[in-house]
């Protein structure tokens, strides 16, 4: 493809924020997924198992687990080791409210459908959640 | 979203700091979910063990609470969930003291903001269940499932930071299952068996729970012929929280909103999924082979109800725990004091088992126990555990809590 694709969804939270695409139709849950100190994925059935997410722009599907994420996102991100956004098919309140606790970029909604598909791993990404906005490339 | 007369006030810092933060924090959630105001709640569940908090958390609360009385009280009553370290029993788990002094000065900060330390996921069965139509902010996924389906009340899944804002302000963005629309049914189940034990409660809500999927899929469920009681429908919901981020189920004849089918959704646009002894049994899985080493056997997610302490006491009595097997039961503190004076923890603990006060094993440093420990091996009969602990290293194994029992006397797997 050429050029930056733009892509529309619902407003998010957090700032704007940029980095390298992470990419799964997998799902996301902070407690479940991930050893929060290495800072990779760690359940064995995910599908990014032992892949780093940390400074990396993340696409999932939904979010899954319990209420820990919230928490976790902030702790994450005062240690340096959380994801720099979190781009979703549809976040739940948890992922929404532990974003806005960490200044943490995330959006979900998306226009043109399914954001796992619309996303390769490796693309630079740009994400803006008060305006609704991701550029790809 | 509209802000009412106080609530500009709070958001302008009239009303102190600590309120300013919880109005901007609802704010940026609410405009999320396309909010249109605040719903005034009347209590707050409070999920924050310190392995989530982390320093940078209890660092956040220390703040909060150091503001002057006035600003810093919470407005509604306001409960909190398990935390991550029993006093009496940390460093026999292998847990630390820098683990310890965190959990302190996190209390000491939920305390200064008026919380009270209930310490408990169970609170619907043990501190004072929601009425049906009543708001409120509750942490704790399966908190949340069953208030909003066994007893129709109406709440999110409010994380830690939520749900303290909602203690601050007494209210929460009104959005999701405050709304009469987020309620209707989604997802149509027919079960063909009738599960006969909590574990196979727990993995009936489980398979639900993957299959619907969402936070956003509100499951109903016919073919179970009478109620159960509330420590299956805990574990149920307690499963399909977890496994599929569900928030709210209907079971059809026996929770309040849904007397018939039709009252709680268009069965006609539905298709129907069938769930029968088969796929319950298949979920259970390979235990591994018989006669395998096993490290832990945990009991608990949810914590264990007066009712179940004596089940587990009457299953214990006159047996001693393998010593290479550790046996770990986690309850409310009250649910415990009441154990200690029914002399239920002394036949507990006379089998070499620990009863774990405020706990809830997962939300206490469960990949840091497995270390110090050697733990890997884990078996426990709530379908919730399971899928949670995977994540955290262990190889975690779902069977009745009898054969768990009987798997951690024998030091084996039956």
């Amino acid at each position: 493809m050429s050029g930056p694709r733009i892509l529309r969804c619902h407003v998010g939270v957090g700032p704007v924020a940029e980095g390298e695409a992470l990419v799964t139709d997998d799902n996301f849950s902070a407690r479940y997924d991930l050893d929060r100190l290495q800072g990779i994925f760690s359940r064995p059935q995910h599908k990014l198992h032992g892949q780093s997410y940390v400074g990396k722009v993340l696409v999932v599907n939904t979010a899954k687990g319990g209420v820990a994420s919230a928490w976790m996102l902030h702790e994450m991100a005062a240690r340096g080791m959380a994801p720099v956004a979190i781009l979703f098919n549809r976040f739940n309140p948890i992922l929404a409210q532990g974003a806005a606790l960490a200044d943490l970029a995330i959006c979900d909604r998306f226009a043109d459908g399914d954001i796992t598909r619309l996303i390769e791993t490796g693309e630079q990404v740009k994400v803006e959640p008060a305006v609704g906005l991701v550029t790809v490339g | 979203m509209r802000l009412t007369d106080i609530e500009e006030a709070m958001a302008r810092g009239e009303h102190g700091a600590p309120r300013q933060w919880a109005i901007q924090h609802m704010q940026q959630v609410g405009r999320a979910f396309d909010a249109a105001d605040l719903v005034e709640v009347h209590q707050a569940h409070i999920m924050a063990d310190t392995e989530s908090l982390g320093e940078a958390g209890v660092a956040f609360l220390e703040r909060l609470g150091q503001a002057p009385a006035a600003d810093r009280r919470v407005r509604v009553p306001t409960i909190t969930d398990p935390r991550g370290i029993d006093f009496a029993h940390y460093r026999k788990l292998g847990q630390t003291d820098a683990m310890a002094n965190l959990e302190r000065r996190a209390i000491d900060a939920f305390e200064a903001l008026g919380v009270l330390m209930t310490d408990t996921c169970i609170n619907y069965q043990t501190i004072m269940p929601p009425l049906p139509g009543e708001h409120q902010a509750y942490g704790d996924t399966g908190v949340v499932i069953y208030s909003n389906s066994v007893l129709g009340a109406r709440s999110n899944f409010e994380g830690g930071p939520s749900a303290l804002a909602a203690a601050l302000t007494g209210r929460t963005p009104r959005y999701g299952l405050h709304l009469d629309e987020n309620r209707r049914g989604t997802h149509r189940f027919v079960v063909r068996t009738r599960p006969r034990d909590l574990a196979e409660w727990g993995a009936l809500g489980a398979l639900v729970g993957r299959a619907a999927g969402s936070y956003w899929a509100v499951p109903v469920i016919e073919g179970i012929d009478g109620p159960p009681d509330s420590d299956a429908l805990k574990h149920m919901g307690a499963a399909m929280a977890s496994f599929g981020s569900i928030p709210l189920f209907n079971l059809v004849g026996i929770t309040p909103e849904a007397p018939t089918l039709d009252a709680v959704c268009d069965p006609a646009s539905l298709p129907v999924r069938e769930i029968d002894a088969a796929e319950l049994k298949s979920f259970f899985g390979e235990y591994g082979a018989p006669g395998e080493k096993v490290d832990v056997v945990v009991f608990a997610a949810p914590q264990l109800s007066l009712i179940e302490m004596q089940q587990v006491a009457d299953l214990l009595d006159g047996r001693r725990i393998h010593e290479g097997t550790a046996l770990l039961v986690a309850t409310s503190p009250g649910v415990a004091a009441d154990a200690d004076r029914m002399r239920l923890t002394e036949r507990i603990e006379a089998s070499g088992a620990l009863v774990l006060r405020g706990m809830c094993f997962y939300q206490s440093y469960a990949r840091e126990m497995a270390e110090a420990n050697g733990w890997r091996r884990l078996l426990t009969n709530s379908a919730k555990l399971v899928n949670i602990l995977g994540g955290y290293g262990y190889a975690p194994s779902l069977m009745s809590m009898s054969d768990c029992v009987d798997a951690a006397v024998a030091g084996r797997t039956p």
